[in-house]
């Protein structure tokens, strides 16, 4: 088996959240060296806050400082951190219940090994440099054997809360297109375009995914469409897309190549955009070691016909 | 009268390392066949469809749009997805059965983990304002309850050794798992766990078939009836949790009537061998309940389809006679944050 095609693949997303009123305080207070609770109505104080009390469902709102220091109420050792954990060096993850809180906190606890590290322990925030109003702010925990800290009375109103944050995420993953589109890049490479039939209802879908989405079996028969065809419809973009040098306005279409009963897109070059129609036959332009056409451009011939293209549409 | 709904039929894929030689349709779409060929229905014949999968194990938006295209879905069907395992989409498709608008479904899910990086990918599905942005993993995760159970008692790691130790021995008469036979239990990963107690990463899908009534009897000789489905969530705060225990659990038992009468046979949804404690304890299963007899998440854990085979495992077992009342168990989330439970049984024999 010839090896399988591979490409990374990075998959990244800054997701702007907004805060309600409870995690906005809570996250502004990190930012300024205080950690607020939430009592709910049965007297317990949660620590992080939610803005919902998880057994009764009631809007919660009653904000209580608590202690930046805390004991272990269970505990990981993590000798190989990933990327994006709080530390880079080896550590433990630990549940924190935080004095005066009745509930526990996940972080980091910076400890020179698993021996040093037990359920029970106490521990303190180790507050981060540079803070902004994320959890974040707190860098770690750290081993502590003073006394519980004593918070002092706060009211949960700050100057400029944060109102958001801003998550970012990045995955990275190794894409492999299967079986019918790895013969179908691999045709392309060859500067061929090449579809797959399917065996019951005789439908030449280009690029082949492998399965018809009508009949749901396997297409497995390849068949060299084109290399001409037919634009069947059109958009002409008029806003620069980022990363793309082409200037606009340009023309994508969906063109049926001759013998595929699928259309595939692609733009259109050389015609100005404004003539671009409906049934303007076309044909590929291939520059050198690029994985597909570049463009495809008029052929010359005349116009198709509508009806030998009405169903792809 | 309450309509008695059954699963009829179903098939699952060889769970492997990777499958990189094939797209999830092309993954999928055999086990699709199978599992019709196996009432001999069409995708025409069926009256719902539902799937279970999600996009960011393979990094590839809509992908249940493209793997619709190995189900056929032309005339257009009465269709469905949840991003979650298959067992949650069975859920639905159980409901869809029960109002009487169809009486039929399919149901399948499907996981590629392979392209990925499954533990920091998994790390996405959690709170996005208190925990996402410390990337706390699943086995991490996993790890802070397993802890939790040693501190309590509950457990010890040669204890969490057994428990996978048995499962991939069971694994061997399942020729559909990953990881079959003695598996060194090998280094902490995230200690307390070792890498005997964590699943194997894989590929996978499963599919299965469900009908109402009379209709279950004309596809199936000896129908697995659902004789209970719920199922409920613990708070998403973990650390407002006890680790150790799984009342989201105990209470979907209780409400699909687990405990009216004593189960023969158990397929837990537990990835990580520390959670077969928990949920045997919140599940109330004895010693004499065979538990994962397929091997369990522990010898193969394709994501989003792992929780659906363990009911197409516990009821391919009742239409063998091999069980005659099953519990089935699927967990979604981190530390078993929402649990269902199926109750099936066979016709008396």
């Amino acid at each position: 088996m010839p090896d399988v095609r591979k490409a990374p693949l990075v998959v990244e997303f800054p997701f702007t959240r907004s805060l309600g009123p409870v995690q906005r305080a809570f996250l502004t207070g990190l930012r300024e060296r205080v950690v607020l609770g939430v009592r709910t109505t049965a007297g317990r104080v949660l620590v992080p806050p939610a803005e919902y009390d998880p057994d009764t469902a009631e809007e919660l709102h009653d904000l209580v400082p608590v202690a930046a220091t805390g004991t272990v109420t269970t505990w990981a050792w993590n000798h190989a951190p990933r990327p994006g954990q709080p530390l880079t060096g080896p550590f433990a993850w630990a549940l924190v219940r935080l004095d005066g809180a009745d509930t526990a906190l996940l972080g980091a606890l910076d400890a020179p090994g698993p021996d040093a590290v037990r359920t029970g322990m106490r521990v303190r925030v180790r507050w981060a440099t540079e803070r902004t109003g994320a959890i974040t702010d707190i860098a770690c925990f750290e081993p502590y054997d003073g006394p519980p800290e004593q918070p002092a009375p706060h009211t949960g109103e700050f100057e400029n809360p944060v109102t958001g944050i801003v998550a970012h995420a990045r995955l990275d993953y190794t894409y492999t297109p299967g079986r019918a589109q790895s013969d179908h890049l691999d045709a392309l490479a060859e500067r061929k375009v090449v579809g797959e039939r399917c065996p019951r209802c005789h439908k030449v879908y280009v690029p082949p995914r492998g399965a018809c989405p009508t009949c749901g079996i396997a297409t497995t028969e390849h068949v060299e469409v084109g290399p001409r065809g037919t634009v069947t419809t059109f958009c002409v973009v008029n806003i620069k897309a980022r990363n793309l040098d082409i200037d606009v306005p340009y023309v994508y279409a969906h063109i049926a190549l001759d013998g595929a009963d699928l259309a595939l897109h692609a733009r259109i070059g050389g015609i100005p955009y404004d003539r671009v129609r409906m049934g303007l036959r076309v044909e590929p332009v291939w520059t050198e070691g690029a994985p597909h056409p570049d463009h495809y451009r008029p052929t010359g011939e005349p116009d198709a016909d509508y009806d030998t293209y009405k169903e792809l549409l | 009268m309450t309509r008695q709904i059954a699963v009829v039929a179903f098939a699952q894929s060889d769970h492997r390392r990777t499958t990189d030689e094939l797209s999830e349709v092309e993954m999928l779409m055999p086990v699709l066949h199978e599992v019709l060929a196996r009432t001999g229905l069409r995708t025409a014949d069926i009256g719902f469809t539902c799937s279970g999968s999600s996009d960011y194990l393979a990094g590839r938006a809509f992908s249940f749009t493209m793997t619709l295209d190995g189900v056929g879905a032309w005339p257009p069907i009465s269709e469905s997805h949840v991003e979650m395992d298959g067992a949650f989409a069975l859920y639905e498709a159980w409901s869809k059965l029960l109002t009487g608008d169809a009486d039929t479904a399919l149901v399948y899910a499907y996981g590629k983990s392979s392209p990925g990086s499954l533990r920091d990918v998994l790390t996405r599905q959690l709170d996005p304002y208190y925990l996402a942005p410390l990337w706390p993993d699943s086995v991490a995760l996993a790890a802070l309850q397993a802890q939790a159970l040693i501190d309590a008692g509950d457990t010890d790691e040669p204890a969490l050794a057994a428990i996978g130790a048995r499962s991939r021995a069971a694994a061997t008469a399942n020729p559909h798992a990953q990881l079959r036979g003695p598996v060194p239990q090998g280094d902490h990963l995230v200690r307390p766990l070792r890498t005997g107690d964590c699943p194997p990463i894989g590929d996978g899908a499963a599919a299965v078939i469900l009908a109402a009534g009379d209709r279950a009897r004309q596809l199936c000789a000896r129908p697995a009836w659902i004789r209970g489905l719920d199922h409920r969530i613990e708070p998403h705060s973990l650390g407002a949790r006890d680790l150790t225990d799984s009342p989201s659990a105990r209470l979907a038992a209780e409400q699909a009537g687990a405990f009216e009468r004593p189960v023969d046979t158990a397929e837990l949804h537990a990835p990580f061998s520390s959670q077969e404690v928990v949920l045997r304890k919140a599940l109330r299963l004895g010693e004499e309940v065979v538990v994962n007899p397929s091997g369990g998440a522990l010898a193969a854990n394709p994501v989003m389809a792992a929780g659906l085979i363990r009911i197409g495992e516990a009821a391919a077992r009742i239409h063998r006679g091999a069980c005659d009342r099953a519990l089935a168990h699927a967990t979604s989330g981190p530390c078993l944050q929402q649990n269902l439970v199926a109750v099936l049984e066979g016709d008396p024999r």
